[in-house]
């Protein structure tokens, strides 16, 4: 029997019911608004009365009205077809509902119920097996989608028959396992799972040991992110998060994105949903849009289910990692994300934190992040989740509460700055501010050296150190003027912008410099290290910087050329002359 | 709004703050609208038995014995063809002393375009103005506002740009509108002889400010009937949404929310998200573009009202005095139209984007010279060219009061160019150079 209730008080969506029977936190109810059903989460019991947050517009709703628990938390469903659909934040195929606008109280189903799939066995009878055991696979575009034991399974089973290859829908059974008291359990393609349980069906969590690719130089130069790793991008609006996040997600090393676009503009989704169909992946050949999922809850979606989309990413990255695949989440934004929170809590009249935000926003962060990891599973192969979020930092100061937690539960850190947005220099990555814890862990620092080579960490502290220098110089040369400083103080400065205008700044928008893979970023970053090395005395600053901009202007004609090309290495001669010219 | 039979009359108040009163009533439905003593008043929350309802025009005079009616729906819109030409109140009553639209009653602040429906924009709205034609080129389906100080002419600006677009209908919401304001807008639309296709909802400063919370709704509401229902390309022009944030923290103080940044409700994000997200690209033709304007105090955008907006909207205008040439202009630097990429250089001649960025460029060289000069340094050759160029190009490019086609403005900059620079310091890719270098 089902609890029931009746709506006893109503504030914007914090709705008050009072209920007939048990009822638990973040228990899924449906509240009957002249038969609309519209989904709620309940948030706080007191005595009879449940709180729920209303996913929905409560537009109409009168006391009185009658609702129904339905005594499971909020889950995804999983199964293959998640790939390249176009969520809501409940997990609402946003492609299968029909009109222009959002109906209210229309929910939609997540997998295609009727779709065949060519499912191929890999367990055999008599194996044992638990949660997340692969029984077999079906082929999710080209992906190996694995059929696993449902997750919510926790005891050991034993397989007592397999499907054979064939065409089966996701409700159809493909295993049958008995657990150990006899009992079978009838397996198909597709399993529930609660969001807000991180799914731990895996051997462990070791450090992240290697990096990920992302093609964005100011990242895998400068400050490298890792597999499994954690980032968070703040910056003020105008300077690039989306920009650059688009880019992470055009490029990465990954098999399968997952974009969580939570409380952010509608019309950057549209981006992803115009481009992304027509963008080829470069390590695979196939078109972008296979390998990604868009969970989109825009500023104008109803705030509760705005926190639910961050959830529902991360479950279904899980989900995917248990497969044995790379996932790259993006969230942006989780600034919106802590002031959906911030709304809840203050319609509960909770004694509110600093600005307004409820107190345990950090802890609610921190183990947000921690869902994140390079894990091993109990077959010997490894799956990741990488996360990198964005902040959008009130007024762009990184003294706010949201910036403030997630520095704390972060380990890369990518400032961007309004300074270097205004002089569009993009990315605008602040190349001091910023960091990436992962460039300290030994794992990495072994696995850079066997990737790229012997000296590149000291290579790359060294760079950071020029740009660190650099600054300092152009300082002085803004307070004591041109002449006022000696020359030397302009090598310093035209050194630092050598490096800036070559590694760290890059055309987003540009075909050729938009993704540096390593090996081209390895070979550009040591050329400018070289420069750098060279010692030169010039007789004042405006040779100096002529110098400078000349070699400057070259390698952005290498930057913007195919790798290797004819076109590159006549650059690189000419190059190589303007420096031999210089000694 | 006449009261219809049969409705139950309530006449017990238990409680009245400024701007809201609480009474006891059965089967009151969320964001149902009512009047007390015949103001109209709306439903914010209900426990239990209690309703408590927000006075738009404030409490003032309300006696605890007032007669409480309510209407059994949100508040709605009448629409139709009809509203063409037409001046409205917050509520959507006529101001203009003739009879009420007849049509579709609609509820206004309804459900959001599903985002997988939508287009992605891609149609120019030129408007004369190079400040924002040929620098942040505004597209239909976009939403920007003008960020402004109080002293400067943004509504005027603004006028100027609605009369000029190329659109089927404009849309005017003014929130706390002085009545010269209102005057000037009316104006103008009737000067233009562009009132068919201008429809105004008005709060002005006389009437009381939680009254201005409507007028969003009510102008979106008659957007989406002309661009959803007749597929045309609609622009809506907001003013001031400051005031309708100011007014929004009035309520959410009265009804005892915690305030968060700058005395704003929490909520204040979310509030004015759902506002500028009616802007759409319809897949079937249709469009809602909104220009709204922000005032900022003190030029200060570290602001929550402006701060949010800006993570809201495509872009941001600036509107700046110039001091060189006494000229009001569109300040090149911090302005931004996010959704230009999506038309320059496609819809309009191909050297736009390099053109607009060597010019900002240049102008940014000129800014540096400038504070060498003011710093007592030394100018070089360069430096003085500079200066030069960024007057001709304040005067004849950024000032509002241009009015030139795109074309016009692209070739007037190459005369720029080559009047003050060489080729080589405008770096700009080789065979756009050579196409358009004007000799002189």
């Amino acid at each position: 029997m089902k609890t029931r209730g009746t709506v006893k008080g109503i504030i914007s969506n914090l709705v008050t019911i009072e209920v007939d029977g048990p009822v638990s936190q973040n228990e899924i109810c449906f509240i009957d608004l002249a038969g609309t059903k519209l989904m709620a989460e309940v948030i706080k019991v007191t005595g009879k009365n449940a709180f729920v947050q209303v996913y929905e517009s409560t537009r109409g709703l009168k006391v009185g009205d009658t609702a129904e628990f339905e005594g499971h938390m909020l889950q995804v469903t999983l199964g293959p077809g998640i790939l390249s659909s176009n969520y809501d934040g409940l997990q609402n195929d946003l492609e299968t509902m029909e009109g222009v606008f959002l109906t209210r109280g229309e929910y939609t189903r997540p997998l295609d119920l009727e779709k065949q799939w060519e499912f191929v066995p890999q367990a055999k009878e008599g194996d044992e097996v638990s949660a997340a055991s692969w029984l077999g696979e079906v082929k999710e575009g080209w992906l190996p989608h694995k059929i696993m034991v449902p997750f919510s399974m926790t005891d050991k089973y034993k397989v007592k028959s397999v499907a054979p290859s064939g065409s089966y829908k996701v409700t159809d059974t493909i295993a049958v396992v008995s657990d150990e008291s006899g009992n079978e359990h009838n397996i198909t393609m597709m399993q529930k799972w609660p969001v807000k349980v991180a799914i731990t069906a895996y051997k462990d969590k070791p450090r992240p040991y290697r990096i990920m690719e992302t093609g964005v130089r100011t990242i895998d130069t400068f400050n490298p992110m890792a597999e499994g790793g954690t980032g968070f991008i703040p910056g003020p609006f105008g300077c690039g998060k989306t920009v650059l996040q688009h880019a992470i997600s055009k490029q990465a090393e990954a098999d399968v994105i997952i974009m969580a676009a939570c409380g952010e503009r509608a019309n950057e989704v549209v981006e992803i949903f115009t481009e992304f169909p027509e963008l080829i992946d470069p390590r695979t050949g196939r078109k972008l849009m296979e390998r990604t999922t868009i969970i989109c809850n825009t500023s104008n979606m109803p705030v509760a289910a705005r926190e639910a989309s961050v959830y529902t990413a991360m479950t279904i990255g899980e989900y995917y990692r248990s497969m044995g695949l790379k996932v790259l989440l993006l969230a942006d934004s989780t600034s919106r994300w802590a002031q959906a929170l911030r709304e809840m809590s203050n319609r509960m009249e909770e004694l509110p934190g600093a600005d307004a935000f409820p107190m345990d926003l950090p802890a609610i962060i921190s183990s947000f992040y921690a869902r994140a990891g390079i894990v091993n599973l109990y077959n010997g192969s490894t799956g990741s989740v990488t996360f990198i979020g964005t902040v959008s930092p009130a007024g762009g100061n990184l003294k706010e509460p949201v910036t403030e937690s997630t520095k704390k539960a972060a380990r890369c850190f990518y400032a961007l700055a309004q300074n270097r947005a205004d002089k569009k220099r993009y990315p605008a990555v602040d190349p001091i501010d910023s960091y990436s814890k992962y460039l300290e862990y030994p794992e990495i620092i072994e696995d850079l050296k066997k990737r790229i080579s012997e000296d590149w960490v000291d290579k790359v502290l060294k760079g950071k150190n020029i740009a660190l220098r650099g600054k300092e110089a152009y300082d002085q040369i803004n307070i004591l003027g041109d002449d006022g400083v000696p020359v030397d103080y302009h090598t310093r400065y035209w050194k630092s912008e050598l490096l800036d205008f070559i590694i760290l700044q890059q055309d987003a928008f540009d075909k050729i410099d938009q993704s540096t893979p390593l090996e081209r970023q390895k070979f550009m970053y040591n050329l400018v290290m070289d420069i750098c090395d060279q010692e030169l005395d010039f007789d004042n600053f405006e040779e100096c910087s002529d110098y400078y901009k000349k070699l400057i202007n070259i390698m952005r004609q290498m930057n913007y050329s195919e790798y290797q090309s004819k076109e590159f290495n006549n650059y690189l001669e000419q190059l190589k002359k303007e420096i031999e010219n210089g000694n | 709004m006449a009261t219809k039979a049969f409705q139950k009359i309530y006449t017990k108040v238990e409680a009245i703050t400024k701007a809201t009163i609480s009474l006891r009533a059965a089967g009151v439905a969320n964001e149902e609208l009512a009047t007390v003593s015949g103001r109209l008043a709306q439903v914010v929350k209900l426990k239990d038995d209690l309703v408590t309802l927000q006075v738009f025009e404030g409490t003032d005079g309300i006696a605890t014995n007032a007669e409480v009616v309510f209407f059994g729906e949100p508040p709605t819109l009448h629409v139709s063809d009809e509203l063409a030409g037409r001046f409205f109140n917050s509520y959507g009553q006529p101001i203009d002393n003739r009879p009420p639209v007849e049509g579709e009653k609609r509820y206004i602040g309804g459900p959001s375009v599903n985002p997988f429906r939508r287009k992605q924009p891609s149609e120019l709205i030129p408007t004369g103005i190079a400040g924002i034609d040929l620098n942040n080129t505004l597209v239909s389906g976009q939403k920007i506002p003008f960020f402004a100080d109080p002293d400067q002419p943004y509504n005027q600006v603004m006028a100027q740009v609605a009369l000029k677009a190329d659109v089927d209908k404009i849309i005017l919401g003014g929130m706390g509108l002085t009545n010269d304001d209102y005057l000037y807008f009316k104006q103008m639309f009737e000067n233009a002889g562009a009132l068919n296709k201008i429809i105004s909802f008005v709060n002005t400063t006389e009437q009381p400010p939680v009254e201005r919370l409507l007028i969003p709704d009510m102008a979106l509401a008659a957007a989406e009937y002309f661009a959803v229902d007749k597929n045309e390309k609609v622009l809506v022009l907001l003013t001031d949404m400051t005031l309708y944030a100011d007014a929004l923290s009035i309520v959410s103080n009265r009804m005892d929310q915690i305030p968060s940044k700058d005395s704003m409700p929490g909520s204040l994000y979310s509030d004015l998200a759902k506002i500028y997200e009616k802007a759409v690209q319809l897949p079937d033709g249709g469009s809602i573009t909104i220009i709204a304007v922000t005032t900022l105090s003190g030029g200060d955008i570290t602001h929550a009202i402006p701060d949010n907006t800006g993570y809201i909207t495509e872009g941001q205008l600036f509107l700046r005095a110039d001091s060189d040439t006494g000229k009001v202009i569109v300040d090149p630097f911090r302005s931004l139209s996010r959704l230009k990429q999506l038309v320059i250089g496609k819809k309009t001649r191909e050297d736009h984007n390099h053109v607009m960025n060597a010019a900002v460029r240049l102008y940014a060289d000129a800014a540096n010279a400038k504070t060498k000069l003011e710093n007592g340094f030394d100018l070089s050759d360069y430096d003085m060219r500079c200066l030069d160029y960024a007057k001709a190009y304040s005067r004849r490019l950024l000032a509002i009061d241009v009015n030139i086609n795109t074309t016009q403005m692209l070739d007037t900059a190459w005369e720029l160019f080559s009047k003050h620079f060489t080729k080589e310091e405008l770096s700009i890719k080789e065979n756009i150079l050579n196409k358009y270098w004007k000799t002189a």
